[in-house]
């Protein structure tokens, strides 16, 4: 399939391109962009609002052009006020309309985590299943140049814990768009988390609308030796570090979680069942992580590793500014790399 | 001198105050520029927001401030804390990154912190300060000492519930507190108009029985005049103020570039606001007035400069942290 591939880089990927001209290629901000106007167009209940979606830059390009396209009614600038806006996107999903709202770092949700949380998540429950709210919040995961603590964070582990939410987070251009689409179109409050460092990635996506299912993995390289359990920009991480065990003869599985909550426990399952050894690549933190999930879902259906599992997380601290720090603190395919050798080789001996 | 003292209100501002003043002003100018001169580098390696034109603000409201009281900056910070007293090489050594840095390179620009000198921490989120600049006030209320807190937010923070919650409250109580809104009609690129129907933020004060004024943020002297009042009746514990000094920032939102280029604002609209460069109309008054001569002027920018290269080799020749220092100071370990 070739939405499934992912090219580790733009060269390789215009490399594919020619190879079949009738596939057409666009980054992942694009896809955004391009899910969002078709939503727009295709549903007069969408609309989008967040601080500076108006903006030239439109929100590093996802929402660009789309307020001259779609008015300043369907696309609007939000006072800096995100508790209060995301409630009224709640309102404004029971009363049956479908916003996108949108947020530049994932840290600004905290903010807004009362109407998320107490609200948006409950309300189906809470009275009864009379009253959905089909809400879809973006919000973009910083990283490198200083970012600190404030403007970097991976939050998704929190939005997990709550039941009435769902999370996803694309790891390429075709997820981007497709589980955008099925988002909006799910009825219930979804977290979207995009990475920063995905935007300019490119891939194939279709240009018509399509939906990728929520609550799906997508199995990006199949092996046998070791699972790898990835999120977002860590997929990408581990489909280079398979290439690289592959040279050394070890046959790892790659899987891209794309939707956190719900987990595809069955996905999981079944490709641990059959390699035996698992590592879960995430881009948070490690305690009560998405880690912590998998494995518990891995424990779950009774499965018995052949090796410890490991986990490939951020150190447990904030996030600090300084470029020496920075770079001891991100995770990245070497560290996959060691991981899936200890496991395999803990496995032979 | 004496007239135009006379007609701000300012009678017995002496020459010491009105040189301390422009110093500060300038010392805040001059950093900012040093800032825009050397980030092409790229060696320092964060976001900067610098406050180029805004500089009246924090200098008139923190020349009324004592060593021990407080001040609540915001992620355009730099002038805030210079004008507070904070030196120029933990500052500089914070943005290279570097284990001497104020935040000892963990916080970066956005994050200043000088104890020592009442600034507790520096958030990046907008309006994060503003409740804890109430917290302060509240603090030194409990511990019956006379502190001022001054809270400098942009009218982007305006926009936060946090403001409303932190300004009830700190009215209730007749809290200790300036609240400072530095309205440079932007939140990075969205207009107040797109953002407040009123665009009033001063006249809010009313309903909640405290003092709101309205100044020219770009007027050295109508900033210290209502921060004078402000912080005297602030000591005096008849509570908080809020003033809005409008201002406008010269730079993108973030970074040493202009952003009209990109689309951002009118040129234009630059072009107005530097003509109410608030370091030119100050110097032109003192000068005119014979307060201040070329030769001070003189003076005054080689003590500066020698002032900031010192600091900038010192933040180069500074050592990075250790990586070791990555998981340290999660927690205040036990009995420290
Ligand atoms: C809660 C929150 N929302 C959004 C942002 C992104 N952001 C950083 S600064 C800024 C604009 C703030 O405008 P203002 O308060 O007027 O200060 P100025 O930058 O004009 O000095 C925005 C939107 C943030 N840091 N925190
Ligand atoms: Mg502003």
């Amino acid at each position: 399939m070739p939405w499934t591939k992912i090219y580790a880089s733009r060269t390789e990927f215009e490399k594919a391109l020619k190879d079949s001209p009738g596939l057409r290629g666009i980054t992942y901000k694009e896809a955004i962009r391009e899910a969002t106007a078709q939503l727009l167009s295709a549903d007069k209940s969408v609309f989008v609002i967040g601080e500076g979606v108006d903006d030239s830059g439109g929100v590093f390009g996802t929402t660009k052009g789309l307020q001259e396209e779609f008015g300043k009614d369907r696309v609007m600038d939000s006072p800096l006020a995100e508790n209060g806006i995301t409630g009224v996107c709640v309102g404004a999903a029971a009363a049956g309309m479908k916003p996108i709202l949108v947020h530049m770092r994932t840290d600004f949700l905290p903010i807004s985590l009362d109407q998320i949380v107490n609200h948006a998540a409950k309300w189906h429950y809470m009275f009864g299943g009379l009253l959905n709210i089909p809400l879809v919040i973006r919000s973009i995961i910083g990283r490198g140049w200083g970012s600190a603590a404030q403007h970097s964070q991976s939050l998704q582990a929190m939005f997990m814990n709550i039941p009435g939410l769902r999370v996803i987070m694309p790891a390429t251009p075709y997820d981007a768009k497709g589980l955008l689409i099925a988002a909006v179109k799910d009825g219930n409050p979804v977290i979207m988390i995009e990475h920063r460092w995905l935007y300019d990635h490119m891939g194939h996506v279709p240009e018509e609308m399509y939906e990728v299912p929520l609550g799906k993995a997508a199995v990006r390289k199949t092996g046998k030796d070791v699972s790898i359990i990835a999120v977002s920009h860590m997929v990408h991480e581990a489909v280079q570090s398979a290439e690289a065990l592959q040279e050394e003869g070890i046959d790892a599985e790659v899987i891209d979680l794309r939707t956190l909550k719900p987990l595809d426990t069955g996905t999981i399952v079944e490709s641990v069942r059959k390699t035996g050894r698992l590592i879960v690549a995430d881009t948070g933190w490690k305690e009560c992580g998405a880690g912590a999930e998998v494995m518990a879902k891995v424990a779950e259906a009774g499965i018995t590793l052949k090796a410890p599992l490991v986990r490939i997380n951020l150190p447990e601290a904030p996030t600090p500014a300084s470029p020496v720090l920075e770079k001891a603190y991100y995770p990245g395919k070497d560290d996959i790399i060691e991981a899936a050798k200890k496991t395999t080789g803990h496995g032979k001996r | 001198m004496k007239d135009i003292l006379q007609k701000y209100g300012l009678n017995t501002l002496t020459k010491k105050i009105l040189l301390d003043l422009y110093k500060s002003m300038l010392k805040i100018r001059m950093f900012e520029e040093k800032i825009v001169e050397l980030y092409p580098e790229q060696e320092m390696k964060c976001p900067v927001h610098l406050c180029i034109g805004q500089e009246a603000i924090a200098a008139g409201v923190c020349q009324h401030l004592h060593k021990g009281d407080y001040v609540f900056s915001n992620h355009r910070g730099h002038g805030h804390c210079l004008a507070k007293g904070t030196k120029m090489r933990p500052l500089m050594a914070e943005f290279y990154g570097k284990a001497t840095g104020c935040s000892g390179g963990k916080g970066g620009s956005m994050h200043i912190i000088d104890v020592e000198n009442g600034i507790l921490g520096t958030s990046a989120i907008v309006g994060g300060g503003i409740p804890m600049g109430v917290g302060a006030a509240l603090a030194s209320s409990l511990k019956g000492e006379d502190s001022v807190t001054a809270i400098f937010f942009g009218d982007g923070a305006f926009d936060e519930g946090a403001f409303y919650e932190s300004f009830n409250f700190a009215t209730l109580k007749r809290l200790p507190v300036v609240f400072v809104c530095e309205n440079n009609f932007y939140a990075t690129n969205s207009h107040q108009s797109a953002r407040q129907s009123g665009c009033r933020i001063f006249e809010s004060a009313a309903s909640f029985d405290a003092r709101g004024h309205c100044v020219d943020g770009n007027d050295a002297l109508a900033v210290y005049k209502a921060a004078q009042d402000a912080v005297q009746l602030a000591r005096k514990g008849v509570g908080p103020s809020l003033i809005e000094a409008k201002t406008y920032r010269w730079k993108g939102h973030v970074g040493p570039d202009e952003d009209w280029t990109k689309g951002c604002r009118p040129k234009e609209e630059l072009d107005y606001w530097k003509e109410q460069c608030p370091v030119k109309r100050f110097t032109e008054l003192l000068m005119d007035k014979g307060a201040l001569t070329s030769a001070e002027v003189e003076d005054l920018k080689l003590a500066i400069t020698a002032e900031i290269i010192d600091a900038v080799e010192f933040a180069r020749k500074s050592a990075y942290p250790e990586t070791s220092a990555l998981l340290a100071d999660v927690y205040r370990e036990a009995n420290k």
